[in-house]
C-alpha cells in the first residue's frame, strides 16, 4: 500500500466574518495516497477549490490540520509555503494560465525559474518535456498560435517539469472537446504513472472520471462519500 | 537540486534570474499599454527637461553683458545697484578712487545706456550701448564675427551684435525679407552719427534688444546729457591676490559695492528670480507635467499589472516569492521610466542644441537639469510601481482557481 502523501484531519474553512461568515468547509477528512490519481468531485461551490487550495498551501484553512509530504503546510510561514509550493507542487489551471508573451518553452520553464536554474539548461528541458507531451516543434510558438488542446499540455508540462510530487489540477478539461479532454487525461494518467506523482483532480466532467483511483464526492462542505470511479460515472455535476 | 544555493544567488545577483526576463517579456508583450506608459513618461520627462532649459536659457540672458564682457575680474558700482540692467551712474571721480585702492592693477569705466538707433531705411529700434574704455576696449565681446575690437578706434565706430545685425535692425523689405547691417553701414544713434565696423557674436539680451558696442567717450556723447554717467567699473586685480579683501577695502575706501563676475551674475539672476513671476510660471508648468505624467503613467502600469494580475497570481501560486515578484515589477517599471526619461530628453537635447545654436532660442542645459528631470522621472515610475507592488503583494494566489 502507497504512502498517503496528503492527510487532511478536521478541515474548516470559514469566508467573511460574524453574520455574513460563509462556511466552505465544514470538517474534511481525507488520506491522498502517493501516485494517486484522485478526483474531487461535487456541485458548484460545495468547496472542491477551496480544499485543493489549502493542500497546496496558497490558502489557510481556519480550522484542522493538513499534512502534505509529511510537512504540516497549516502551521508553516508565508516564505516557507512559497518555497515548499515551488519544490512539490504543480499546478494546472482550467483556463491554462500561460503567459501570452512567452514561448511554450519558455512557459514550461518558469518552474525552474523560479527555483533558480539557467534560462538555458531550463528551456532545454523545457523543449524535452514539450516533445515528451507531443509538442515536439511547438517549444518555439506563442501561447496565441496554439489550440486549446495544445496549451492545456504545456500547462501539464510546466506542472511536471520540476518533478513536483503532488500536482493540483483545477477542471483541466472544461475548457476543451471531449476527444482533446480524453488525450489530455490519458496523457496526465501516463505521465503520472512513470513520475510517481500524485494527481488531484477538481472536476465536473463526468467524461473523465473512469481515469480516476479514487473520487471524493463534496457537498456542502463535507466529503460524503470516497469511491472507487464506477459508482460515480454518468453522475454529472453541473 | 541544490535549491537553497540557487535561492541565495538569486537574491544578491539582481540580474541572474531568467524571472527577470519574463517581466521584461510580459511588458514588452503588451505593446499598447508598454507605449502608452513610455509616451505619458516621455511627455513627463520633456516638460521636466525642456521648460527648465528655457528658463535658464532666459535667465542666463539676464546677465549676458557679464558673460560677454572680457577682462575684468571685479565689477564695482554704486551700492544700490541690484542687478545689471539695475544701471545707478557714478560720479567720474569714483574711477580714480578705486584705481586707488590697494590689490588694484587697472580700473576702467564702462558706460551702458538704452538709446534709439536709427538705420538708413528709416527703422528705429532701442539699443543696448556699451561704452568701452577707450585705451583699453576692457569690456568688449570676445567673440567677434566680422572686423576687430580695435576698429572701434575708428571715428564713429560701433559694433553691433550679430542678432542686432540680421533681425532687429536688417532692412525689411515688403516682401518681409531681410537684408542684415554690414561692416560699412551707417546708424543714427540719439541722431549722432556712427558706422558699423565690426559685428560680435554675443549672448542674446533677455529683452531682445541689440547690442552695440563702442568707446567710452563716444557712448556719452550719443548719451543725452546727465550729470553723472559712469555705469560701472571694471576692474583687475594684481596677479595673485585674493578678491574678498579687495571687496571689503572697495566697500571701505568708496562705498561702493564689488562683486566679481560670478558673484554679479548671482547677484543679477537672484532680483530677477526675485522680482518677477517667470519662475513661478515655468515652475507651474513642471509641476503640471510632472503631475500629468505620474498620473497617466501611474494609471496605465497599474491597469498593465491589473491586465496581469491571473498571470501574476499564476506565478504566485507556483512558487514565486513577494521579493522577486517585487523585483519583477521594479525592473518593469525602470524599463519604462529609463525609456521614457531617455526619448523625453533626447528630444529636448536634439532641439535646444539644433534650434539653440543660432542664439535664438533660449537653451541652457547643465548636466543637473537632466538629473533633475531624470529625478523626476524616478519619483514618478516609483509612485507607478509602488501601486502595482501593493496590488501584487496583497494577491492572493488563489485567484487562480476562480
Amino acid at each position: 500500500m502507497s504512502q498517503p502523501v496528503v492527510i487532511c484531519k478536521g478541515i474548516q474553512k470559514e469566508f467573511g466574518a460574524g453574520a455574513d461568515a460563509v462556511q466552505a468547509l465544514r470538517g474534511i477528512d481525507v488520506e491522498i495516497n502517493q501516485g494517486e490519481l484522485f478526483m474531487l468531485v461535487g456541485p458548484s461551490g460545495c468547496g472542491k477549490t477551496t480544499l485543493i487550495s489549502i493542500i497546496a498551501g496558497i490558502m489557510n484553512q481556519t480550522k484542522g490540520e493538513c499534512l502534505v509530504l509529511e510537512e504540516n503546510v497549516s502551521v508553516m510561514s508565508s516564505a516557507a509555503k512559497v518555497k515548499f509550493r515551488a519544490k512539490n507542487i504543480g499546478f494546472v489551471f482550467q483556463t491554462f494560465n500561460l503567459l501570452p508573451s512567452l514561448t511554450a518553452a519558455e512557459n514550461v520553464a518558469i518552474p525552474l525559474f523560479i527555483l533558480g536554474e539557467s534560462k538555458k539548461a531550463a528551456v532545454k528541458k523545457a523543449h524535452d518535456l514539450l516533445d515528451h507531451v507531443g509538442l515536439k516543434d511547438r517549444g518555439i510558438s506563442l501561447p496565441s498560435e496554439l489550440s486549446g488542446g495544445q496549451q492545456q499540455r504545456v500547462a501539464i508540462a510546466r506542472a511536471l517539469i520540476h518533478n513536483p510530487k503532488i500536482i493540483v489540477c483545477d477542471e483541466p478539461t472544461s475548457a476543451l472537446d471531449h476527444e482533446t479532454g480524453a488525450n489530455v487525461m490519458e496523457m496526465m494518467q501516463k505521465l503520472s504513472k512513470e513520475h510517481g506523482t500524485t494527481l488531484i483532480i477538481v472536476t465536473h466532467d463526468n467524461r473523465i472520471f473512469h481515469y480516476a483511483d479514487r473520487i471524493g464526492e463534496i457537498d456542502d462542505g463535507y466529503i460524503k462519500a470516497i469511491h472507487a470511479p464506477e459508482t460515480t460515472l454518468g453522475r454529472p455535476y453541473a | 537540486m541544490p535549491t537553497k544555493n540557487l535561492e541565495e544567488k538569486r537574491w544578491f545577483n539582481f540580474t541572474l534570474s531568467p524571472m527577470i526576463g519574463v517581466a521584461i517579456k510580459m511588458l514588452m508583450g503588451d505593446t499598447g499599454k508598454y507605449i502608452g506608459m513610455i509616451v505619458g513618461i516621455t511627455f513627463s520627462a520633456l516638460i521636466m527637461t525642456q521648460q527648465p532649459t528655457v528658463l535658464l536659457g532666459l535667465l542666463s540672458r539676464t546677465y549676458s553683458l557679464i558673460s560677454d564682457a572680457s577682462y575684468p575680474d571685479l565689477w564695482v558700482m554704486d551700492s544700490k545697484v541690484q542687478a545689471v540692467d539695475d544701471v545707478k551712474p557714478l560720479q567720474d571721480t569714483k574711477l580714480l578712487r578705486v584705481r586707488g585702492i590697494e590689490g588694484i592693477r587697472y580700473a576702467v569705466p564702462l558706460y551702458k545706456g538704452l538709446l534709439r538707433a536709427r538705420t538708413a531705411d528709416g527703422n528705429s529700434q532701442n539699443c543696448s550701448i556699451i561704452g568701452l574704455d577707450d585705451a583699453t576696449l576692457i569690456g568688449g565681446p570676445g567673440n567677434m564675427v566680422t572686423g576687430k575690437l580695435e576698429d572701434l578706434r575708428r571715428a564713429d565706430a560701433v559694433i553691433i551684435d550679430v542678432d542686432g545685425a540680421n533681425k532687429y535692425l536688417a532692412q525689411k523689405l515688403p516682401d518681409g525679407t531681410r537684408i542684415p547691417l554690414k561692416v560699412g553701414d551707417t546708424l543714427e544713434i540719439n541722431d549722432k552719427h556712427a558706422v558699423i565696423v565690426g559685428i560680435a557674436q554675443t549672448t542674446p539680451t533677455f529683452g531682445s534688444l541689440p547690442s552695440i558696442y563702442t568707446t567710452y567717450k563716444r557712448s556719452l556723447a550719443f548719451a543725452p546729457q546727465e550729470r553723472l554717467k559712469l555705469s560701472f567699473i571694471l576692474a583687475g586685480l594684481k596677479p595673485g591676490i585674493d578678491p574678498a579683501p579687495v571687496i571689503a577695502s572697495i566697500k571701505k575706501y568708496t562705498g561702493l559695492t564689488a562683486y566679481t563676475s560670478e558673484q554679479f551674475k548671482d547677484v543679477s539672476l537672484q532680483y530677477f528670480i526675485d522680482n518677477s513671476a517667470i519662475v513661478a510660471s515655468f515652475g507651474i508648468v513642471i509641476l503640471l507635467g510632472f503631475i500629468v505624467g505620474a498620473a497617466t503613467s501611474g494609471q496605465v502600469f497599474y491597469n498593465f499589472t491589473q491586465d496581469n494580475i491571473k498571470q501574476f497570481a499564476a506565478l504566485k501560486a507556483m512558487g514565486t516569492s513577494d521579493g522577486m515578484l517585487v523585483k519583477m515589477i521594479l525592473v518593469q517599471a525602470a524599463m519604462v521610466g529609463i525609456s521614457g526619461w531617455g526619448i523625453g530628453a533626447g528630444l529636448v537635447s536634439l532641439k535646444g542644441f539644433s534650434l539653440g545654436s543660432n542664439g535664438d532660442f533660449p537653451f541652457l542645459m547643465p548636466w543637473q537639469v537632466v538629473a533633475s528631470s531624470g529625478g523626476g522621472v524616478l519619483v514618478i515610475i516609483t509612485f507607478a510601481a509602488l501601486i502595482s507592488i501593493r496590488k501584487v503583494v496583497k494577491l492572493e494566489p488563489g485567484l487562480v482557481f476562480k
